[in-house]
């Protein structure tokens, strides 16, 4: 089993994200260590891209940051080596399709098996394109996190079959980011996903309150959250990660209920 | 195993959010049913002929051809279609197959502003609603086309982010279409994006060298040696030259925008600087640097000003049957002032890098030898811009 399911075996998990660089790899080190502490489940690490196509303003603001900041691909897997000299959790990284491809995936996924990464989310690789990653993130040992959204209706089963790791429910339509409700009836997608798949399922886009976090949590196996935490590393900068160890717990708290 | 759908070559694909998936297969479905549909079909015939001004002039350039003293020279019209561009031909077919699948509400991407003029005329004219993202750099250097927009009905709105042009307009419309898809039908502009638009945009744009074909037949018994268009995403170029693929004898050459030239870095020519990646929807040639990271491009024309090419163009370089040269700002500008001294007609600027290779290879060519110039759009949106850059101290 990956370590990613094995998350998944005590109870409701949650899963903050963070891009790395924002605003440099000694804070997105400072703020992993703290989320690692205050009882985060799994770690979803952001490779900037330049152009975020799935992000809101908020994380497309942490992108521009760590960019400028000079953060590079081979920078990341440089830190994420050092990371793991102490923190356990299981890290996904969360980047664009081009990023990898770029890179060359084989390079990729390998650097990822041997600096201790346990899965990849891709959120503009769908279902039919897949194959070009997967197959050779599987070859390393690497989970190929699937995405399901709103709008999936005849396509959850197909995804939920081939799922590796957990699967990531897209909460509403759109991009990331904070929003004050949200519509879809996740019990739904959730249901039929069961029906196809032992593999856990975690719900993201939009949540930013721990009440929040605790009805997806009540639906699903898991919450995620990124721009909440984006929010406090664009107000508080390098001094962000107490902040965000305190923003974890009380998230952590709330879906351990 | 590997997507196959929409593909050219190793190019192409549906790189997108799962929350579009379901969105493209509908608007393939749509597209494969109406394409074929006869009543669509002379729908879309009767909006081209009698609303559009199809079909174009194929004219003949004589002192354009005499001056250069070499191979003659033919220029499809596309700058007198209805609101001044070749981007007509795609709206009309792609608002009219989105009314049909009972879209309410177009958004569209514009970088020189064509696109953006031609969606909102096709909304106001199929009482569609219609929202158009415009990067804030180009609303600034393509002010009028704005306000046309907004004459029109249609809303604009203005993108901050990254360069603030047409890429960034194009990642801004791909945002707002997760956003809402039930009531929204996403006007892609260009042969790029996720499939079917590829495909969709080349069949729509089509007309262009169905019709040139049959009028060079026409008016000289014969095809062109060569065909030149202007190409950013490409969708006149492959319009242009798609009914000339099979014509082995007839070359067809892709004119890209080198900026300030293509060992700066500030241009936009693709084919000649960038290399494989994937998108915005598609895998194809893109302007990036060495982690993937799409650089920020450059080129006088707005609507040349975008990172990638259609995934089809990246193939016929691939298998080498259209050849993509670079032409710079100078050379455009220096042809959009040729072609209105010489033939009284104002290109768009985009369409004038076609006239500046053009002026180059004319006169290394035989007398008997014919070219056929795609004249995209019309230049008076550019004039403005173009008195500036010759230090002309003019506002629109």
């Amino acid at each position: 089993m990956s370590n990613i399911k094995k998350a998944f075996e005590n109870g409701k998990v949650f899963i903050p994200f963070i891009t790395c660089g924002d605003p440099d790899l000694d804070t997105t080190a400072k703020v992993v260590r703290e989320m690692e502490k205050n009882g985060a489940d799994i770690i979803e690490l952001g490779i900037p891209f330049s152009d975020p196509t799935a992000e809101g303003p908020v994380i497309q603001g942490a992108n521009i940051r760590a960019l400028a900041g000079g953060v590079t691909t081979d920078k990341i897997f440089e830190f994420v080596s050092k990371l793991r000299e102490d923190v356990k959790i299981p890290l996904v990284f969360m980047t664009y399709a081009n990023v990898v491809f770029s890179y060359d995936i084989e390079r990729f996924m390998k650097r990822c098996r041997d600096t201790g990464i346990d899965g990849v989310i891709l959120p503009d690789v769908p279902f039919e394109e897949k194959e070009e990653f997967q197959t050779i993130a599987k070859k390393y040992g690497i989970d190929f996190i699937s995405l399901i959204a709103p709008t999936s209706f005849d396509r959850i089963a197909m995804i939920a079959k081939e799922a590796e790791g957990f699967i990531y429910i897209v909460s509403s339509l759109g991009v990331t980011g904070v929003r004050s409700e949200i519509t879809t009836n996740i019990g739904d997608i959730v249901k039929v996903v069961r029906e196809n798949t032992d593999t856990p399922c975690a719900v993201g886009f939009g949540i930013s309150k721990p009440e929040q976090a605790k009805a997806m949590t009540e639906v699903s196996d898991g919450a995620i959250v990124g721009s909440a935490i984006i929010r406090l590393l664009e107000k508080y900068g390098k001094e962000a990660a107490p902040y965000v160890g305190e923003y974890v717990k009380q998230m952590k708290d709330a879906v351990s209920v | 195993m590997t997507n196959s759908k929409g593909r050219f070559g190793v190019h192409g694909g549906q790189y997108i959010p799962e929350t579009l998936m379901n969105a493209v297969t509908e608007l393939e479905k749509a597209y494969e049913y109406y394409k074929n549909d006869s009543e669509f079909n002379r729908e879309l015939t009767e909006l081209l002929n009698n609303y559009a001004g199809r079909p174009s002039l194929l004219y003949y350039a004589q002192k354009m051809t005499k001056d250069l003293g070499g191979a003659k020279i033919y220029l499809k019209r596309e700058d007198l279609n209805h609101t001044g561009s070749h981007k007509i031909n795609n709206v009309l077919g792609q608002a009219l197959l989105a009314k049909k699948m009972g879209k309410k509400r177009l958004i569209a991407e514009t970088g020189a502003g064509q696109h953006g003029v031609a969606t909102a005329t096709a909304a106001a004219l199929l009482d569609m609603e219609c929202v158009v993202f415009m990067g804030e750099e180009d609303t600034k250097r393509q002010a009028l086309n704005v306000y046309r927009m907004r004459l029109l009905g249609s809303k604009v709105i203005p993108v901050t982010t990254g360069t603030a042009t047409l890429k960034d307009a194009v990642s801004e419309a791909m945002r707002e279409w997760t956003t809402r898809i039930d009531d929204t039908h996403y006007c892609l502009g260009s042969v790029m994006g996720p499939h079917p638009f590829p495909t969709i945009v080349r069949d729509f744009q089509a007309v262009i060298s169905r019709e040139s074909r049959e009028q060079i037949l026409k008016a000289e018994g014969r095809l062109p040696d060569a065909v030149i268009a202007c190409v950013g995403g490409g969708s006149n170029a492959i319009g242009s030259f798609y009914h000339y693929i099979n014509d082995e004898g007839v070359r067809l050459i892709g004119c890209e925008a080198a900026g300030r030239g293509i060992d700066t870095f500030e241009t936009a020519a693709t084919v000649n600087t960038g290399r494989l990646g994937i998108f915005h929807g598609m895998k194809s040639y893109f302007c990036q640097d060495e982690y993937g990271q799409i650089a920020p491009v450059y080129s006088i024309s707005a609507g040349l000003d975008y990172p990638g090419v259609g995934p089809e163009h990246a193939y016929l370089h691939d298998i080498g049957r259209a050849e993509y040269v670079p032409v710079t700002d100078d050379e455009a500008v220096n042809a959009f002032e040729y072609l209105s001294r010489t033939e009284g007609i104002i290109p768009a600027i985009e369409s004038a890098h076609a006239v500046a290779y053009a002026l180059k290879l004319a006169p290394t060519l035989n007398k008997d030898k014919i070219l056929v110039i795609t004249v995209s759009g019309r230049g008076d949106k550019d004039c403005a811009a173009i008195a500036r850059y010759r230090g002309e101290n003019i506002y629109e």
